[in-house]
């Protein structure tokens, strides 16, 4: 079966052939009806507002029809079905599943009892594989990903998007820069992993020391809830808050990503600089879904 | 058979079943709880724990009556007793002697220290690990258990 469940289940040349497809899309290099009289299940047992309707927007440019549910209160979990149950009748309404789930691993179990492929639209602290795929794209619109020099910045801890980016930017010999307050590093094992794959990896405990060093800032949420108080909260995310000031120290081909939503970490005056690119990053969303919706059903 | 007769002061010879030598000590009732044998089950049972060994310093036995344990179930053992041998016994002779080899998928054995992992939900699926030289594996959620294997056994 056809699933896209981890963005580590790609190989380098799977992911190049997604990208290109999505840069195809993206020229208007496509059939409009390719997914006509198909149907797309959208299983969105978590919030979202971005996916979920790049989702939408894909299917709906590939001529084809979604269908779902927005939450737990609203489906037949809400009367204990297990997600077993859920994905083996939702299989024999639709050609394709997307699923979001509180759960860690919940994609791969839906992969296992589906007979459509299932395309994971994040699970908990897991995977999230379309964001991942956009992310690069937008990176390859304005560089090459071979070699980068890219900084991850804010909780790299729980933020599973720096997690899978980290991932696949090793696949590309990137040199990965790591800017996180304290507690909120990225996990030793995937640090020791991607280390032992060969990845250059540096931790910097002020970014504007790393600053002039990077082609790509990978900008991530850093999470109230994760503080004790709102104060300590404050001190900490105006310590890693991007401004126009700090990068006026960047390189000129240097692009800021944020996976959104963004709170206080990109100050709004940053939003007109040659190096904001996330409200680009989401709409790439559409072209690199269509890609994979494609991918997966025809 | 001499030797078996010395034994027999602690535990028994069994006419038929299964004998799992040199275990590591201490962890007999580990070794009972991955091939599913519990207070509830059937089988009679015999442990010997913490016998003095040349080959592994001290040793546990368990003897299992009228049971020939599968290949898949003696392989789980591998995990916290790399150096047990198993005994295939047939009417008092040793019908079949085997090591153990750690295998490569564990399924519905370990489970996963996660709790956010789908595997620790009410879904009908069992914890699925591979086993990899750092430690386990979990193929839903990603985890790594490099530790304590014993303490997350099912």
């Amino acid at each position: 079966m056809n699933h896209i469940i981890s963005i580590r289940d790609l190989e380098r040349p799977e992911i190049d052939t997604l990208l290109d497809q999505a840069a195809r899309i993206d020229s208007r290099h496509y059939q409009a009806e390719a997914l006509k009289g198909k149907i797309l299940a959208l299983l969105f047992f978590e919030p979202s507002t971005r996916t979920r309707m790049s989702f939408e927007a894909a299917m709906a440019r590939l001529g084809g029809t979604s269908i779902g549910v927005d939450s737990v209160e609203a489906s037949s979990m809400a009367k204990g079905e297990t997600l077993a149950d859920t994905i083996r009748v939702v299989s024999g309404y639709a050609d394709t599943i997307v699923l979001r789930h509180p759960k860690e691993g919940a994609a791969r179990l839906a992969g296992e009892f589906s007979t459509v492929p299932v395309i994971n639209a994040g699970d908990g602290a897991g995977q999230h594989p379309s964001q991942t795929l956009l992310d690069l794209y937008t990176i390859r619109q304005s560089m090459p990903l071979e070699e980068i020099s890219v900084g991850l910045l804010g909780d790299l801890r729980y933020g599973r998007t720096a997690h899978s980016l980290a991932y696949a930017l090793s696949l590309y010999g990137a040199t990965l820069h790591t800017i996180s307050p304290k507690g909120l590093e990225l996990p030793a094992s995937i640090v020791n992993e991607l280390r032992a794959g060969g990845t250059r990896i540096t931790e910097h405990s002020d970014i504007s020391r790393a600053i002039c060093e990077l082609d790509v800032l990978y900008v991530t949420r850093i999470q109230r809830e994760r503080f004790p108080d709102s104060s300590s909260y404050f001190q900490v995310a105006s310590s890693y808050r991007v401004t126009p000031e700090l990068l006026s120290g960047g390189k000129d081909r240097l692009i800021v990503l944020h996976p959104l939503p963004r709170l206080d970490e990109i100050d709004p005056r940053v939003d007109n600089l040659p190096y904001a690119r996330y409200f680009e990053q989401s709409r790439n969303g559409v072209p690199v879904r269509m890609a994979m919706l494609l991918r997966v059903m025809l | 058979m001499k030797r078996d007769a010395r034994e027999g002061l602690l535990i028994s010879p069994i006419r038929n079943g299964t004998v799992i030598d040199h275990i590591t000590g201490g962890e007999a009732l580990n070794v009972l709880k991955i091939i599913g044998i519990t207070g509830t089950t059937t089988e009679s049972i015999s442990v010997a724990t913490n016998v003095k060994s040349g080959k592994i310093g001290r040793k546990d036995i368990v003897k299992i009556e009228n049971r020939e344990l599968r290949k898949d179930e003696v392989d789980r053992i591998a995990l916290i007793a790399p150096k047990a041998s198993i005994n295939i016994i047939r009417d008092y002779e040793v019908y079949e002697k085997k090591g153990v080899e750690i295998p490569s998928l564990l399924t519905g054995v370990v489970r996963c220290p996660n709790p956010g992992c789908i595997s620790n939900t009410n879904e009908p699926i069992q914890s699925k690990f591979e086993v990899l030289p750092k430690g386990l594996h979990c193929l839903y959620c990603d985890w790594m258990i490099t530790r304590d294997i014993t303490g997350h056994l099912i």
